[in-house]
């Protein structure tokens, strides 16, 4: 077998040192019960790669992929093109198939991309201090939700009906157990009503607002008289980004207030992948740095006085603190944010600027195009790369339609609310660079058709 | 970094030429290249990337534009490869040489799995696709499941968990679930002390109160003290315990400790972590396990990543499967559907399911990546990795416990990790932090230091399967040398170690004292 470098001879000897007769001896403190003497039945036998590549390949030719047409699928996760640089050097081994940073004398090449990392996350977000990164967006913010418990030692967290419905189910599924009680608001398409019930809302019990910038349906609010509610009120305001792309055009959390941002950062450097694996980002102010879950990569010197990198705050972790830990997270997505740090670096202030400009000018030129189908409204005023159109029909089965003609059209309202009768005509339709003007044209000449 | 009065600066480490210590003016010494921070390299105004002309509209951003700097530098294509690939070469990696963490089950990442991971079909398609358009992502998800339940003897696999702190999270929301159902308010979770600290950590994020459970003199759950402590269990909603454990040890006691948790009517969670090394030989579910995650970054060789991304799907018994978590594939015929939602118009036989976990299903690049592995394996070369991982480890052990403290070498082999401790080097000043920092200047990665935390001065050497008889030889010899060295030469020569890393050894504890945790410039 390919990847077992010990041979017959090799076992033998290594048995003849050991002192045992034969490897079921090494066995011994298996109930017999539970020993099986061959391989479980049911399952194929080892394959050669040739076999392995063209048994996936089939399963991988029968999905339908974001590059065979036109593509506006969004809500949570974006298609964006990523420079072939960045996926080699993620493929260095010394990145891949490292560890995590346990022993910092051999791991500096981790430890200084995280420390960049952090450092390039901060500035997005203008917050004081990011961490290594959580599994993804919607775990990222239910963690600052218990965070936000700590900090204020209240337990009430008001969420937005503008948050991905998604995340809102993980944060309901988490606090289940949980002292946390968690206020939700029924989904509407009117953001500044919706903001100002929050900012109504919030009072002594309140840890903390759960608000998302771009919103679900792709709505740009200004979140400052918001986060001044909260704080008068002595509770925080958690900005949610799922598109960190638009942070190269529009204001940033923390320049609205913001004292804890979370974010899903898949845009930047990492592909579509079918949900994961992502990138969870998570920042806040300086003076809650302590109550952070996850890890933190800190700047120091060696013995020699030379600058070198360490994990550090460990104190916080599971790994030390156990029980009382801020989080039980250990494998983070390392791996993720190095290509997130990557691509950034590629990009430089200057390409995310331009990036940001393009999806935004591209999204408004197809909003324009489509709003002028009869029947279809676009129901998003102020946007980034991201809005909802409601059409004259229930929206999922046009979405299906609209995939049968080749044309992935974007998230009807329907999947993600499958409750909600009012929301069913929505649909959400993401636009980045990557779509053409004949990508364009196909969209809209296939919803001509399909809504004939 | 000293400067020297030639203005050459002092290369650590480096042997001396003519009776001075050899200089250069870059600080660099030959391959091993120091590389300053993003931020002293780059600039604002400076990219890598083309983007095409950005079409004029009137924006639509309800005057939110940010206008002031962000501060993020940026590189040329050339700087961006230079830069990143000078930092990895500061890296250790099993691509490099044996990484016998204990514990974290550092085996061969397959570029097989990479390369498959990568097939557009997989790579490129979104999580809220139309389900037709998905049809072989779907397929994958239930063959890969399929396997897992296989290997586990288990009736049902939860795939979203995203690590396997996550999927030790799922397993005990289920467990809460599955009491809070039966209205049970039990609120007691029992847990060895030898366990990983994602235990009561976890335990503790479900709302339960942590307990532990004492080791016997061999290492394993103190039986006889498991079956006192539920002789008065009716608050005992589960015992979470690590088989085989993080001492390295077969629980020979394993199915009748789970009788024992099930007739004080509590459950049995098993942390899988340790699954590669009885693969294809113990299904878990015939011990009597409830529910168990899988690393698949540990047993199934998806990258670690430089910590992460891992996956951690999570198998549970029948008793507990109505609980578990959204979303789930169905296959009905040939045609596969994600239950996504819970949704009154929707009978489903997961009614009871405790919720979603993550955004969307999982960690896809893990599954693919995972059943490459599989299938490159079979049935039949699994049973040969479990076997290889524990022949290599109880190969270490046997060929240290001599001379290194093996607080269990005489109690029966190990399973896939040997432990020891530093006891025999009481009196030398030295410790297993001064033997882990040695073993860097010999070229290896160090083992697992100070864990599991009921042995003092803890070394658990986990080598893998994906070693040679010649690669583990090379490190007993350094290990034993080392060892040998510490014994009698001057304790101040390891007190510095390592000397010829990118690094000395590191101020850990000004970094925690004032933390600079991004770049000030």
């Amino acid at each position: 077998m390919r990847y077992l470098p010990l041979t017959p001879a090799d076992r033998s000897a290594m048995l003849g040192v050991i002192g045992a007769p034969d490897i079921d001896a090494l066995f011994v403190d298996v109930p017999a019960a539970a020993q099986l003497s061959a391989p479980i039945a049911g399952l194929t036998p080892h394959m050669t790669e040739l076999e392995v590549e063209r048994k996936l390949g089939a399963l991988a030719r029968r999905n339908m992929t974001a590059s065979d047409g036109p593509f506006f699928v969004g809500a949570g996760a974006y298609k964006h093109h990523v420079p072939a640089s960045v996926d080699h050097l993620i493929q260095r081994g010394e990145f891949l198939t490292s560890y995590t940073p346990y022993q910092p004398e051999i791991a500096q090449g981790t430890l200084q991309v995280l420390f960049e990392f952090q450092s390039q996350v901060a500035r997005l977000l203008a917050m004081d201090v990011a961490n290594a990164s959580m599994y993804d967006g919607s775990t990222s913010m239910t963690e600052a939700v218990f965070m936000a418990r700590r900090v204020t030692r209240r337990k009430v967290a008001r969420v937005s009906s503008g948050v991905h419905p998604h995340y809102t189910a993980v944060l309901n599924t988490l606090t289940r157990f949980t002292d946390d009680e968690i206020v939700t608001r029924a989904p509407d398409f009117t953001p500044d009503d919706d903001l100002a019930a929050l900012a109504a809302a919030v009072d002594a019990d309140t840890s903390c607002v759960v608000v998302q910038n771009p919103n679900i349906f792709g709505h740009v609010a200004d979140l400052t008289p918001l986060a001044d509610a909260c704080h008068a009120a002595g509770a925080l305001l958690i900005v949610v980004v799922t598109e960190v792309v638009s942070l190269g055009l529009i204001k940033a959390p923390g320049e609205m207030g913001a004292d804890i941002v979370v974010g899903e950062g898949q845009s930047i450097g990492n592909g579509l992948n079918f949900g994961g694996p992502y990138l969870g980002l998570f920042a806040t102010r300086d003076k809650y740095v302590r109550q952070m879950p996850g890890r933190l990569c800190g700047e120091t010197v060696d013995a020699d006085g030379k600058r070198g990198f360490v994990l550090t705050l460990s104190t916080r972790e599971q790994h030390i603190r156990r029980e009382k830990a801020t989080s039980n997270i250990c494998t983070n997505s390392g791996l993720c944010a190095l290509a997130f740090s990557i691509h950034m670096t590629l990009l430089g202030e200057s390409g995310l600027r331009k990036l940001a400009a393009l999806n935004h000018a591209r999204a408004v030129q197809l909003a324009d195009r489509l709003g002028r189908i009869p029947g279809v409204e676009v129901v998003t005023r102020n946007f980034f790369n991201e809005f909802t159109i409601r059409l004259p029909q229930e929206a999922r089965p046009v979405v299906r339609k609209l995939a049968e003609k080749g044309v992935l059209a974007g998230v009807s309202l329907g999947r993600l609310y499958p409750d909600n009768a009012a929301l069913a005509n929505g649909l959400v339709v993401a636009v980045t660079e990557t779509a053409t003007d004949a990508d364009f044209d196909a969209f809209e000449d296939a919803l001509d058709e399909v809504l004939a | 970094m000293t400067v020297s009065a030639s203005n050459h600066r002092v290369v650590s480490g480096a042997p001396e030429a003519g009776g001075a210590p050899v200089t250069t003016f870059t600080g660099n010494r030959a391959l091993m290249l120091e590389e300053p921070l993003l931020f002293e390299k780059g600039a604002i105004d400076r990219w890598g990337v083309d983007l095409p002309d950005v079409p004029a509209v009137a924006t639509r951003l309800g005057g939110l534009e940010r206008t002031a700097e962000i501060g993020l530098p940026g590189l040329s294509e050339p700087d961006t490869v230079r830069h990143y690939t000078r930092l990895s070469r500061q890296n250790y990696a099993i691509d490099m040489g044996i990484f016998p963490l204990g514990s974290c089950t550092m085996k061969h990442n397959p570029r097989l799995n990479e390369k498959m991971a990568r097939l557009p079909g997989f790579a490129d398609i979104h999580p809220l696709q139309p389900i037709d358009t998905v049809q072989g992502a779907l397929a994958l998800i239930d063959q890969l499941a399929h396997w897992l339940k296989t290997l586990t003897g288990m009736p049902e696999v939860a795939m979203s968990p995203k690590a396997g702190a996550h999927g030790e999270l799922c397993g005990m929301l289920a467990i809460r679930a599955a009491h809070d159902a039966a209205g049970s308010d039990r609120r007691v979770v029992l847990v060895p002390e030898s366990a990983h600290g994602t235990n009561p950590a976890t335990a503790a994020f479900c709302g339960y109160t942590v307990e532990d459970i004492p080791a016997d003199a061999r290492g394993r759950v103190d039986l006889a003290a498991l079956k006192a402590r539920l002789a008065n269990g009716s608050d005992v909603a589960a015992v979470m315990i690590t088989n085989p454990n993080t001492c390295g040890l077969f629980e020979p006691d394993m199915i009748e400790i789970c009788a024992a948790v099930h007739a004080a009517g509590g459950y049995v969670y098993c942390d899988g972590a340790n699954f590669n090394a009885i693969v294809g030989r113990v299904r878990p579910g015939d011990l009597g396990i409830d529910a168990m995650h899988i690393n698949l970054h540990k047993t199934f060789s998806t990258p670690h990543g430089g910590g992460g991304p891992g996956s951690g799907p999570v198998v549970f018994s029948a008793a507990l499967a109505p609980f578990a978590p959204l979303p789930f594939v169905r296959k009905t015929g040939d045609h596969y559907e994600l239950v996504e939602e819970e949704q009154a118009h929707v009978s489903t036989d997961h009614d009871h399911s405790f919720g979603r976990m993550v955004a969307f299903h999982g960690q896809m690049g893990m599954f693919v990546r995972a059943l490459s592995y599989i299938l490159s394996h079979g049935n039949d070369g699994l049973r040969q990795v479990a076997e290889d991982a524990v022949l290599n480890a109880n190969y270490v052990l046997a060929s240290l416990k001599d001379l290194f403290s093996a607080p269990f070498g005489d109690a029966g082999p190990c399973m896939h990790e040997a432990l020891f401790s530093d006891a025999f080097l009481e009196g030398t000043g030295l410790t297993t932090l001064d033997l882990a920092k040695a073993l860097i200047d010999e070229g290896f990665h160090p083992m697992t230091m100070y864990f599991p935390l009921v042995v003092h001065g803890a070394m658990l050497i986990e080598p893998t399967e994906t070693e040679s008889k010649a690669s583990l030889d090379q490190l007993i010899g350094a290990l034993r040398s080392v060892a040998n060295r510490m014994l009698t030469e001057d304790a101040n020569i390891f007190k510095g170690a390592p000397y010829l890393a990118p690094r000395r050894r590191l101020d850990e504890t000004a970094a925690a004292r004032k933390p600079v945790l991004s770049w000030q410039g």
